[in-house]
């Protein structure tokens, strides 16, 4: 309670000195916030694009049923296949013609269907890697009935080390954007003790244990970094929000995102203080 | 109730800053500690309220031994043992009240009975009138009033005093000193260090002990009441 009453009284006392701390914290985790976004919609679009990552097996005209049957069970049961669609002769070209009007004439005069039928196998993400797709093409090319199979290798490798570099880019970013993070909450939380050094020297000094003393420049480290997370919270939005409807379409990050943001915010403001206030309670 | 055996405060730069000092000031005795700047007064007054350890020797406060407590229970003795600074070391920003009552707050006492008792303090000092004033708009002496009312609330067995007068006025520094003879006719021991040769020459009942470049020079009741006069020169 009196930890409670204390640290209001504190923000009472000095607000300008919380608004600054809070806002260095804010500027601090609003970083993280615009890189979280970025590296979010970049996920997401290599995302969109990799579920287009699918191997086509096309099959003989004298493919016999049996084996089919047999080769379409095979794939079903590996793990990286979600799902196989057979498309028959007839399929091919009724798409064919959907997808090609211009040549409209051309495949109506066709005595005998040309295209050859086909299995399109749908991958689970995580395997959608150059490996996952060779397995399956591997796989579908020992049968017989199999004419060929397709599955733009060159792009899926290519799409393969973008994502990588994406994914190492956004781990390296983004632990060094957090310890910067944390460096300035840090910082702003020793600010903030420094100017109430007296005040700890005297709470010594009449007789106030450690725990005490601690209290309440913890909640207020938390506080701060509360305050500071809510508010990085707003300014990424609203940073969000002028590039989607002035610049290109973004999607907004998982709430999930931004409450883990907001509660860090709190969490590396209660950790600074913690390791300050022990600085000062070893000093005085 | 205050005790110092054989003790040495070495400091690895400065050297010896006390140099086997041993006195004792009993329940209920009023000492005055004096010296030139350096001569350890300081150091002792740290000793004794545990802000620091002896390198040699033991220092004895209220059953309390620097030879067995840790810092970490540094803050029993302190809410035993009332201190009082040249500077004052008030909160800034707040009323007089608040600055006795935090002393109050921090050992856990319920919020009622700390109102009550550093009301109580206040008017004790002779403050009663200025409990709502912040202490920065208070004078030097009615702000070492608030800070001796502070070091009274948890009704220490002993005061430990440095130079409370020294930014004071004459007045002021009498009004002080009449305020912490009160508590001592109550029973309280104090000791307090002051350099103010013509403060200790206006009161020539009181006990001094002498520190000279660490060491103990002189001390009035061992030296007998009548050869008091030398420890001033």
């Amino acid at each position: 309670m009196y930890a409670i009453r204390e640290a209001v009284a504190a923000i009472r006392r000095a607000p300008v000195l919380l608004v600054l701390s809070a806002a260095m914290v804010a500027l601090a985790l609003y970083v993280v916030g615009l890189f979280a976004v970025a590296t979010y919609n970049l996920h997401e679009a290599l995302g969109r694009i990799e579920e287009r990552v699918e191997v086509v097996i096309y099959l003989r005209d004298d493919a016999r049923d049996e084996e089919l049957r047999l080769l379409e069970e095979d794939l079903a049961g590996m793990d990286e296949v979600l799902r196989v669609r057979h498309f028959t002769k007839d399929d091919a070209l009724a798409r064919a013609r959907a997808d090609l009007p211009e040549f409209e004439d051309l495949f109506r005069d066709l005595d005998v269907n040309p295209l050859p039928a086909s299995l399109e196998v749908e991958l689970v993400p995580g395997f959608r890697t150059p490996e996952g797709v060779a397995r399956v093409a591997g796989r579908a090319s020992i049968y017989p009935s199999v004419e060929d199979v397709r599955y733009g290798d060159e792009w899926v490798d290519r799409l393969y080390l973008l994502r990588r570099i994406g994914g190492i880019a956004t781990a390296v970013l983004g632990a060094a954007f957090g310890a910067v993070a944390a460096l300035i909450i840090a910082t702003a939380v020793r600010i903030a003790l420094f100017a109430r050094r007296e005040e700890i020297l005297i709470m010594r000094l009449v007789g106030a244990t450690n725990g005490f003393i601690r209290r309440p420049f913890l909640l207020e480290g938390a506080l701060t970094g509360l305050i500071g997370g809510l508010l990085s919270a707003a300014l990424t939005y609203a940073s969000f929000h002028a590039v989607s409807t002035l610049i290109f379409r973004l999607e907004w990050i998982p709430i999930e995102w931004v409450v883990t943001g907001v509660v860090s915010g709190g969490l590396f403001g209660l950790v600074a203080s913690a390791f300050a206030i022990q600085k000062y309670l070893r000093e005085i | 109730m205050i005790k110092l055996s054989h003790v040495t405060k070495e400091y690895p730069r400065r050297g010896k800053a006390l140099d086997d000092v041993s006195f004792e000031v009993a329940k209920g005795e009023f000492a005055f500690l004096t010296g030139h700047s350096g001569s350890g007064k300081s150091t002792t007054l740290r000793l004794l309220h545990m802000a620091d350890w002896p390198t040699e020797g033991e220092v004895r406060i209220c059953g309390f031994s620097s030879e067995l407590t840790s810092p970490r229970e540094v803050w029993k003795l302190r809410r035993r043992v009332g201190f009082i600074f040249q500077d004052f070391r008030l909160l800034p920003g707040r009323t007089a009240l608040q600055n006795v009552a935090f002393a109050l707050e921090v050992t856990g006492t319920p919020r009622r009975e700390v109102l009550e008792r550093a009301n109580r303090l206040l008017a004790q000092v002779g403050l009663a009138s200025k409990a709502g004033a912040l202490v920065n708009e208070l004078s030097g002496g009615e702000q070492q009033r608030v800070s001796t009312a502070r070091a009274l609330v948890n009704e220490p067995l002993a005061l430990l005093a440095d130079e409370p007068t020294g930014n004071l006025d004459e007045r002021a520094s009498r009004g002080i000193m009449e305020l912490f003879r009160d508590l001592n006719a109550r029973g309280m021991a104090v000791l307090m260090a002051t350099h103010d040769l013509e403060l200790i020459r206006a009161y020539p009942g009181i006990r001094v002990i002498e520190l000279n470049q660490g060491r103990l020079a002189f001390d009035s009741k061992a030296a007998g009441s009548g050869d008091r006069d030398r420890g001033e020169g």
